[in-house]
């Protein structure tokens, strides 16, 4: 915690508002701040490093650099930008792994590196999107920690040069009884659906589960996707020498400093607790403002570079801009808008303030950037220009506090192979498979007692608090398997066109505990379904990967099987990984959550009119499976809820068969052959059987007659399974095509009724259905 | 009210407002919620510890926000 030693005389004096304020109100001019003239004749002054989170030797590597000790404010930007959330120094070996065995793939213009990567999706439209952690803040502060999240990935995708289009939002908290999870899920998802209504933005869809492994670490992952036309790609990079720095948005204050290195990186103890840094509040209003000034700059074409302020601020966006372009950089730290007069240059440095952004601009653009900037109220300052000295120079009252070679912080953090291990207990855990546990003899009363548990249960509770249809372009929205958008944006060079994109996101931890590299693979999996179950082709994939602490060798082991696994996978289906985020150290004490890969799946439809809608739209349609259906139960949501079990081996995860089954989907919805889809995934046949009868309020009469085992039919999990309503007329064409692409079909019967019938098993009235799958969330959560 | 080192984008937009009212001479602006509690007896200090609680449980999101008590009439 930076403050720590607030007389030490570094500078470096967080948390010293109040302080400071007194100061200022006692007319006593603040100390000067610690110069690089004064680190060259005190090189033996000790440094507050540890309280920044820093490793000795990574400070040791600091003045090795230099070639003296670091300035105050120097060290306030290596330790946040060499901390694990900036760095990804724990993660970047095994992350290489996304770029080394990527797929080839025509539809990927920016990838990995950049704040969002950017596919192609035809008629010169781009697409780009990111998904990103915000954990910790949204447990500090549930409301303003999940607000900030979904501003984040926001600017993250303005400073592509695109326009937001719609968010999502994957949500995970603690048991669904626990006492916390009352208090952190309503603030999450106020916060989320508070920034993402204002700003205007559809939330599209995303998951909520519930498990007791995320209570004091529920993951909040933001999602955001934006559309650009191809020409119109923006990049972080500060090119050409004389050009301008010019910051704009909010001014700086003391929000969450210390946040990115602190908040983000370090384990919640109860004792951190009494500390809490402050804590980061959004404007949704300023970031609308922020939205359409960016646009119009974009079109008046007078942005050379540009990079959002996230973590890390000031910080982030000087280094990397710096580092990306010619290399120099010279800023004037007394430039920078200030909420709180008091800050001190480490402050600002390390400020989490939101609603900012930092652009590269040629002088002679200048007066026509401050105009649009004027135009919107958005408040706009040269802070600094462009230099080809390979230094970034930064002075504050006329003295150089900081002269550093920006890609040493941006690029050239510490870079760690941890040790890893497989857990002690992991066979002991993959042994105890779920073959010991009692079947049910009542498979109605077994359906029910899944489709009322929290994690199959209805979510309207959540969603119907988000805006689905703002800017009157959702396709669909949750429940469906995915989001799809219809493009109809007025950008210059661009045709009327039919297509719309579909996104979704996945993750099951508990089949990642069991197996990580195969648990990583059915995340993609299930997202890739998702996405072609509504006839739409998956084209690239983003993911946050959200873990317990990198030091502790059993986490670093299921880390490195998870993306070995997801590169595996992403290579065999052909869509490549544009970027996302690494969260670590989700963990209370030694207990880390489950594993959690979420992975998100962008994909493709010529035309959004042949879209397939989820589940059974009419009457008369023949009910097929499409896929295996094997006994396969481990960390199924059968185990869990029937009987608290976690063990044994996930599902397989059939990569090839997952492929033939989307080409089958993506054509059969192209030629118009499928009156309706529903993927399967937790609960199996039987929670996609409801799901999709209650979709339309259509019943269906069906026989369970895949394995001989009717329990099995109804509950298994095993994956690259989908199920489909086709008109009779249709269905020989459409057995064909599956006999083509050799994806097994099995008509199950027929829709109609106000039942869903399971011949000689059991009938659920849809009423008893409904009530039972929306009841749960609102007796919980009130 | 928020903590004086939390953004307050209401007290922000009120502090815009001013001046095109024709309010001049205002430098910030911070808003925040007043709470009128009536008891049954009197405001005691072991009322007041009650009320305190609620302050901390309910009234206030001590996180970001500090909170007074105070008797009146």
């Amino acid at each position: 915690m930076i403050g720590s030693e607030p007389d030490a005389v570094s500078g470096v004096e967080g948390r010293g508002t109040r302080h400071s304020a007194e100061r200022m109100r006692s007319g006593e001019r603040p100390m000067s701040a610690d110069s690089v003239k004064r680190a060259g004749v005190t090189p033996d002054e000790a440094m507050p490093f540890a309280e920044l989170g820093m490793k000795r030797d990574e400070y040791e590597k600091v003045k090795e650099i230099l070639g003296r000790r670091p300035t105050g404010s120097e060290l306030a930007i290596y330790s946040v930008m060499w901390s694990e959330h900036c760095s990804y120094k724990s993660s970047k070996v095994h992350l290489r792994q996304f770029a080394t065995k990527a797929p080839k793939s025509e539809a990927l213009l920016v990838g990995m590196g950049e704040n969002a990567g950017v596919v192609d999706i035809g008629d010169g439209w781009a697409a780009t999107f990111k998904i990103e952690s915000h954990n910790h803040p949204s447990y500090v502060e549930p409301h303003q920690g999940a607000a900030t999240g979904v501003g984040g990935i926001v600017r993250d995708i303005m400073s592509m040069g695109a326009r937001p289009i719609a968010v999502m939002d994957a949500l995970r908290f603690g048991g669904a009884h626990q006492p916390d999870t009352k208090r952190v899920l309503p603030g999450v998802v106020e916060g989320i659906s508070s920034y993402g209504n204002c700003l205007g933005l559809p939330n599209i869809g995303g998951e909520v589960v519930f498990d007791p492994c995320y209570i004091g670490n529920p993951l909040v992952n933001a999602l955001c996707v934006g559309l650009l036309r191809k020409d119109q790609i923006k990049l972080a990079t500060a090119p050409g020498p004389g050009n301008k720095v010019v910051l704009f948005g909010a001014s700086t204050g003391p929000d969450g400093i210390g946040g990115a290195s602190v908040l983000a990186s370090a384990t919640f103890e109860d004792e951190s607790q009494a500390k809490r840094p402050a804590v980061q509040v959004g404007d949704p209003f300023m970031e609308k403002l922020l939205i359409e000034c960016c646009l119009e700059l974009y079109a008046a074409d007078v942005v050379v570079g540009i990079q959002d302020l996230g973590a890390a601020g000031v910080s982030c966006a000087t280094t990397e801009l710096a580092a990306k372009g010619t290399g120099g950089m010279h800023v004037d730290l007394n430039l920078v808008p200030l909420r709180d007069p008091s800050l001190r240059p480490e402050e600002i440095l390390m400020s989490e303030s939101q609603e900012r952004m930092m652009a590269v601009v040629t002088p002679s653009d200048i007066p026509a950037f401050m105009a649009i900037c004027e135009k919107w109220d958005v408040p706009a300052v040269v802070i600094g220009e462009v230099t080809d000295t390979g230094r970034l120079v930064m002075t504050w009252d006329g003295e150089v506090i900081v002269d550093i070679p920006p890609g040493t912080a941006a690029d050239d953090g510490p870079v760690y192979e941890r040790p890893y291990h497989e857990p002690v207990g992991q066979p002991a855990l993959n042994a105890d498979t779920p073959d010991r546990l009692e079947r049910p003899d009542n498979l109605r009363a077994a359906l029910l007692q899944l489709l009322g548990s929290p994690n199959l249960a209805s979510k309207e509770w959540v969603t119907s608090q988000y805006d689905r249809y703002v800017r009157s372009n959702t396709v669909l929205a949750q429940p469906a398997d995915a989001g799809m958008l219809r493009i109809s944006e007025v950008m210059a060079g661009a045709e009327p066109t039919t297509r719309g994109i579909a996104l979704a996101t996945d993750g099951n931890g508990r089949y990642a505990k069991l197996d990580p590299y195969a648990g990583a693979q059915l995340a993609l999996a299930e997202a890739y379904r998702n996405v072609a179950v509504t006839g739409a082709k998956p084209l690239a994939v983003t993911n946050c990967l959200n873990f317990g602490s990198p030091e502790d060798p059993e986490v670093m082991w299921q880390f490195a099987e998870a993306v070995r696994g997801l590169a595996d996978a992403c290579k065999i289906l052909g869509v490549p990984v544009t970027g996302g985020n690494v969260s670590f150290y989700n963990q209370t004490g030694s207990t880390a959550i489950h594993p959690t890969p979420v992975v998100g799946v962008l994909g493709v439809i010529d035309d959004v009119a042949k879209r397939v809608p989820s589940g059974f739209t009419s009457e008369g349609l023949r009910v097929a499976l499409l896929g295996e259906t094997k006994a396969e139960f481990g960390g199924s949501e059968w185990a869990h809820v029937a009987h608290g079990h976690l063990g044994g081996l996930p599902p397989e995860a059939d990569l090839v068969a997952e492929a033939a089954l989307a080409a089958v989907l993506v054509e059969a919805g192209r030629r118009g052959l499928l009156q309706g889809s529903h993927d399967l995934s937790d609960g199996g046949l039987g929670i996609a059987l409801a799901e999709a009868c209650l979709a339309a309020g259509v019943g269906a009469t069906v026989s369970a007659s895949l394995t001989g085992d009717a329990f099995t039919d109804l509950f298994s999990e095993s994956s690259a399974r989908a199920l489909v309503a086709v008109r009779p007329e249709a269905f020989d064409e459409f057995a064909a095509l599956c006999a083509r692409h050799e994806v097994p079909c099995y008509g199950l019967g027929v829709t109609g009724g106000t039942s869903l019938v399971v011949e000689g098993v059991f009938e659920v009235p849809l009423a008893e259905l409904r009530e039972t799958h929306e009841g749960t969330l609102p007796e919980l959560l009130g | 009210m928020l903590k004086p080192e939390i953004l307050d984008p209401q007290g922000q937009a009120i502090a815009r407002a001013l001046p095109r009212l024709g309010f001049a001479g205002v430098s910030a602006v911070r808003q925040g919620k007043r709470f009128e509690i009536e008891l049954d007896g009197p405001a005691d200090e072991s009322a007041l510890a009650d009320v305190r609680k609620m302050a901390e449980t309910l009234l206030a999101n001590t996180v970001i926000e500090d909170y007074v008590v105070r008797v009146e009439g």
